[in-house]
């Protein structure tokens, strides 16, 4: 029927134009003013051009507006594709194998023509070796699990410590004003600072390496969590409450979860802290029945004079340092962010 | 004296048939209510002196151009924030809200964000997760249950949202220019949505208590298109201007020559309220 055609022809030429487009596509497509009304010139006399005023017309409620809709769901609806797994890994993996292997290619270089002497500077082999002797001793793995669990545990207490503390300063106005820039402070002060005053306060003792561990870690995580806080769009807070979440309710299930890809990104900071920390306390820390951790042992290699010890202690504090954010953090990160549409591929 | 009457706040609208909402003849009273931001002296009057009744199951769009606080009375009556002066009163509980921006919560798919709107509301978990899903098909997104809110056209993300709203199960759904930011097409078709699940909330088959909107635009076509009732304001500060009983039958389209012609009467007195702003 030709009244029904000229409809739905001048409504899809109607709707497709943006209110935005004005006067100009309006006349263009000699379409009724549709959705500018404001935006458009004056529309009387358009309308009796294109629509019959009571002419029959199709009932949209029904099947055909559901196709309408599906169909432009489907048009919409964006494909991701995901890499094959073995390709994203060797494209991932092999740039830092090959600048981890020419750092060796230049120290054995350096090594080769004797830039220092050997006892001050020593091969990557006698590295490995000073590591596999340690290896074969069975102690190498109690030294690492020793640093580990203390960073792991002082780092835990952090975050128990410092979550609290940061909803705090986000969200109670006199707490922010009062200890606020005193977090954002600390954070700068190298936590070494404080093994003198622990070893005063505690003694050579746990108490001493979980203080500094603590004093370091809690202000990022804090800070962390602040940050995560005040990204938040109010928008959310506004759905929020208008579906009810206030108070507790709304910390729970809007605050909490809308601040965590700032959260997270503290903890990481959070977990560097702790364990930077950990090894400053360690380093001076050092008694015979506090148990033998990194740190310590870096600083027995130091007494022994012994570089090759000194320089395998060291390349295991960075391993352990950098297993822990590739195997924990990073995932995790790369979890939350890719689940809320954040992480962009490139 | 100021009188703010919020129904009940804190209290959840859980049990519709207690709340008066078939007793009321009303689902939302606006009564004289008045509305300043700023320090005494230098106050800036948003709305002034407005009084709109939406009938229960009645379709109201409140149109305005910019500066005339439709947004804000839409806060005042969804509970979010406190009038000046008057009282607003919205008897079948807390109202449900629908943004410009779908606001659905990034870190849940479609149907958790659903979800969480039913638990906060206290329906039982067991039920809940049966009801998101004959809520997503009421808006025809019947797969989306597990899809991340980034994974949605603007148009899907705008009908998960207004699948949350109903959620609440409120007699009262306000809706502050949802469709603003969608493109023209999709708009149109969730025009027809709307209508259609306003209509079959309130026709003889469904059982709940009905469903009143009140619609904020700044588009004509859209509020003829949509309302049973037209309420003009005025700008700085907001004043209602004029009203319009919206007759023309079901199904409306935009480009109907009744729309049109009353939009065009709209818009002249529109554009007069508009006017009087450069005269000064």
């Amino acid at each position: 029927m030709a009244s029904t055609e000229t409809g739905t022809g001048a409504e899809a030429a109607g709707t497709t134009d943006d209110p935005a487009d004005g006067p100009a596509a309006d006349a263009a497509t000699g379409a009724p003013a549709a959705e500018s009304a404001l935006a458009g010139e004056a529309p009387a006399g358009k309308a009796p051009a294109t629509t019959k005023p009571d002419g029959a017309q199709p009932d949209r409620s029904g099947g055909d507006l559901a196709g309408l809709e599906a169909g432009l769901d489907a048009l919409d609806t964006k494909v991701s594709d995901r890499q094959p797994w073995l390709r994203a890994l060797t494209a991932k993996a092999v740039p830092p194998l090959v600048a981890v292997a020419l750092v060796l290619g230049l120290w054995q270089l350096a090594y080769h023509f004797e830039l220092k002497d050997h006892y001050l500077l020593p091969s990557p082999v006698d590295v490995a070796r000073s590591l596999q002797d340690k290896w074969l001793e069975g102690t190498l793995l109690d030294y690492v699990w020793t640093s580990v669990s203390r960073g792991a545990l002082g780092f835990l207490a952090s975050v128990a410590i410092g979550t609290p503390l940061g909803l705090l300063v986000a969200r109670v106005k006199p707490v922010r004003a009062a200890i606020g820039p005193i977090l954002s402070g600390l954070q700068s002060l190298p936590s070494v600072a404080w093994v003198p005053a622990a070893i005063i306060w505690f003694g050579l003792s746990d108490a001493t390496i979980y203080a500094v561990v603590l004093l370091g870690a809690v202000p990022s995580i804090a800070n962390g969590l602040v940050a995560g806080v005040d990204q938040i769009s109010p928008l959310y807070l506004r759905a929020g409450r208008t579906i009810g979440a206030r108070g507790l309710t709304g910390v729970r299930h809007i605050l909490l979860p809308a601040a965590l890809p700032g959260y997270l990104a503290g903890l990481k900071q959070g977990w560097a802290f702790s364990w930077r920390s950990l090894m400053a306390a360690e380093l001076i820390v050092n008694a015979a029945d506090l148990g033998t951790g990194l740190g310590q042992l870096l600083e027995q290699g130091r007494e022994l004079q012994d570089m090759s010890w000194v320089l395998s202690a060291i390349l295991l504090i960075l391993i352990v340092g950098i297993g822990i954010e590739l195997l924990i953090f990073a995932p995790l990160e790369r979890r939350v962010l890719r689940s809320r549409g954040l992480l962009v591929k490139s | 004296m100021t009188t703010t009457t919020l129904s009940k706040p804190g209290s959840r609208p859980s049990a519709p048939a207690d709340a008066g909402g078939a007793a009321a003849p009303y689902a939302a009273r606006i009564d004289h209510v008045s509305k300043s931001f700023g320090r005494p002296g230098a106050q800036q009057h948003v709305l002034d002196d407005i009084s709109i009744d939406v009938a229960p199951g009645e379709f109201v769009c409140l149109l305005g151009a910019s500066g005339c606080g439709k947004s804000t009375l839409l806060n005042l009556v969804a509970g979010l924030d406190g009038p000046s002066a008057g009282r607003i009163e919205t008897p079948g509980g807390r109202p449900a809200l629908m943004f410009q921006e779908h606001a659905l919560f990034p870190w849940l798919t479609a149907g958790r964000n659903i979800e969480l709107a039913l638990r906060l509301r206290g329906v039982p978990r067991a039920e809940r997760r049966g009801e998101a899903e004959r809520l997503l098909e009421l808006v025809r997104l019947k797969g989306a249950y597990g899809k991340r809110v980034h994974e949605l056209s603007g148009g899907m993300r705008q009908r998960v949202a207004m699948a949350r709203a109903l959620a609440q199960d409120s007699q009262l759904l306000l809706m502050d220019e949802p469709f603003a930011a969608l493109d023209a097409i999709t708009r149109d078709v969730l025009h027809d949505e709307l209508t259609r699940i306003w209509r079959d909330a309130n026709g003889s088959a469904s059982g709940s208590g009905g469903l009143s909107v009140l619609f904020v635009t700044h588009n004509v076509r859209e509020a003829v298109r949509l309302a049973e009732r037209v309420v003009l304001l005025s700008s700085r500060p907001g004043r209602i201007a004029r009203e319009w009983t919206v007759d023309i039958p079901h199904p409306r389209r935009i480009e109907d020559a009744a729309v049109a012609d009353l939009s065009v009467e709209i818009t002249e007195q529109l554009r007069g309220e508009i006017r009087r702003h450069g005269q000064h």
